[in-house]
């Protein structure tokens, strides 16, 4: 790679024996890419928290935090693992709870403001149309890249931080314009009415043309999504199929039209979603219809304001049927809106939960399964219901009307 | 152990050489552990003990410790960027890995740790591999070598 003066500094340890070591380590993943130069970014994403860092990664953000080394760029924190209001009644070990405490001061440290989310897209920081950044969290880097029209790759365990603290990440991958072209053709022939349908897309497409480097470019024919849907569509096509990117005609910045989203790169799957499509794979219930739901769980991704407030609006005067529980997760902005607004009350009155600065997967869900005997599950998650067996649960997917069926009434209802 | 794996550096002949597309990390030696799937540290492997552990995987309750990962794609999130830096930790993580395809956050974890890790490599390997051939990988060389038994 091709170094400028001050990244030539930087990596003879001109600035210490720590920014050097990040800098060989970003040059490394730089050269096995082919990447050029590094590129300067704007802004940086972390993922990391106790249960992903383990105590290895706690250890390395300690010995991180002492050299007194402070990010040069804006740098959040992911959705983590706790919410301390509710870490008791959701069966949280106290360890984890120890163990956040000082991630969370560690980071400080770093000058890293742990806002806790995966939605800082709609609600901290929206980059511009071909800004780079460095963020970690697939849902959002499927974001910046898809809707916004930033250039970002996964960075993922150290990098987000080394980004975060060096101003600067290898110039490969998604902050190419030939890598950003699309090479698989998706025409919608559905009515994509709830985000758990364009989770459903997200499923079909992330499991049929799974890689990191191949971009689906999809053609609508029922109108434009809004911000919601794509992010479920973005969160759910990385969990399906490691996504980084997708086009959406007449929507993402760089996909006016087909022609262009392509730009000329080979085509290496054309093919159609129909509604027929979209039915099967809510029709893959792991649990069976009208028996007794255990928990209803709208998270991954958290809610933006208006997702949660059309929930609140759904549940005013009604209450969750006795033996559910229903569990909602957000960032602490989005919740302290909700409760400016009254609504943060409405659905704790039904019996709701909302959790904050997490999304419920990463709260150690096998846990709350052993200590509940949940098993059950209903969400209009599509990337939840991937994940979620793996935790032992048999996870349905819902549209939100129908998850708050659920809620309400106890039982699995048909799609 | 070193991430380089058991070294054994010298020993067997060359029966077979592939080159790599992608390569970093240190020189290793060390067994096969052929994964037929896509890789997901986070979703495949339980990391404190450094096993398969995904339900219904055909590698379940296998080891990776010492062994050259070998998988022909790779999957998941994020968060499997920490996981080879919590392996090596707990001395349970792989001596190198070796992919067809790959993405950053294999690189990005096995850097950090310290994992040698080649990508690009021909699809005859994959076809060649069987669990506990020998091999030996050189990321300067961007080479994979299968060794006599």
């Amino acid at each position: 790679m091709r170094l400028t003066a001050e990244e030539s500094h930087l990596l003879d340890g001109g600035q210490g024996e720590v920014l050097a070591q990040l800098m060989r380590e970003q040059l490394t993943v730089g050269e096995f890419f082919g990447a050029e130069r590094f590129v300067p970014v704007t802004n940086a994403h972390f993922t990391g928290d106790p249960e992903v860092l383990g105590t290895e990664g706690v250890a390395y953000l300690e010995r991180l935090a002492a050299t007194g080394l402070r990010v040069t760029v804006p740098t959040t924190r992911n959705s983590q693992a706790v919410d301390f209001e509710h870490a008791v009644e959701l069966a949280q070990h106290p360890d984890l709870l120890t163990a956040e405490r000082r991630v969370r001061q560690m980071l400080a440290t770093l000058g890293v403001a742990t806002l806790n989310t995966c939605i800082g897209y709609q609600s901290v920081y929206q980059p511009h149309l071909g800004e780079h950044v460095a963020w970690g969290d697939t849902g959002t880097v499927a974001y910046a890249n898809s809707v916004l029209g930033a250039r970002t790759n996964y960075e993922s365990g150290t990098a987000g931080i080394a980004a975060g603290l060096t101003g600067r990440t290898p110039e490969y991958g998604f902050h190419l314009d030939a890598v950003r072209r699309a090479n698989v053709r998706v025409r919608i022939r559905a009515a994509l009415d709830d985000v758990a349908d364009w989770g459903a897309v997200g499923a079909i497409v992330g499991e049929r043309c799974r890689g990191y480097w191949n971009v689906p470019v999809f053609e609508l024919s029922h109108g434009l999504p809004h911000q919601d849907e794509l992010k479920h569509l973005g969160a759910s096509l990385a969990s399906f199929g490691s996504s980084a990117m997708y086009h959406v005609v007449g929507v993402t910045p760089e996909a006016p039209d087909l022609a262009t989203a392509v730009g000329g790169r080979d085509l290496v799957d054309d093919f159609e979603v129909t509604d027929q499509d979209i039915e099967a794979v809510f029709a893959r219930d792991l649990a069976p219809r009208d028996v007794d739901v255990d928990v209803v769980v709208f998270t991954g991704p958290q809610l933006s304001f208006f997702e949660l407030k059309r929930i609140a609006e759904a549940l005013d005067g009604r209450t969750v049927s006795d033996g559910v529980r229903l569990l909602l997760t957000t960032n602490s902005m989005i919740r302290r809106a909700l409760e400016d607004q009254g609504l943060l009350q409405v659905i704790s009155a039904a019996g709701g939960t909302v959790i904050e600065g997490t999304c419920w997967y990463l709260m150690d869900p096998a846990a709350q399964r052993e200590q509940f005997g949940w098993t059950r599950l209903v969400t209009n998650s599509a990337k939840l219901v991937n994940i979620i067996q793996a935790h032992g649960y048999a996870p349905v997917l819902r549209r939100t009307e129908a998850c708050l069926q659920a809620a309400l009434s106890g039982k699995v209802p048909a799609p | 152990m070193p991430p380089g794996g058991t070294l054994r550096k010298g020993t067997g002949a060359v029966t077979a050489r592939f080159r790599a597309e992608q390569a970093a990390g240190p020189f290793a030696e060390a067994p096969a552990l052929v994964n037929p799937h896509s890789f997901s540290p986070r979703y495949d492997l339980d990391r404190v003990r450094g096993v398969f552990s995904r339900t219904g995987h055909p590698l379940r309750g296998e080891a990776v410790r010492g062994n050259v990962l070998v998988s022909p794609d790779v999957e998941g999130g994020v968060a499997g960027g920490w996981v080879f830096l919590a392996m090596r930790g707990a001395d349970v993580g792989p001596a190198a890995l070796v992919f067809g395809r790959t993405n950053p956050v294999m690189v990005q974890g096995a850097g950090t740790a310290g994992i040698p890790i080649v990508a690009g490599v021909d699809t005859a390997f994959f076809e060649a591999v069987r669990t506990g051939t020998w091999l030996r990988i050189d990321p300067a060389a961007k080479m994979v070598e299968v060794l006599e038994e």
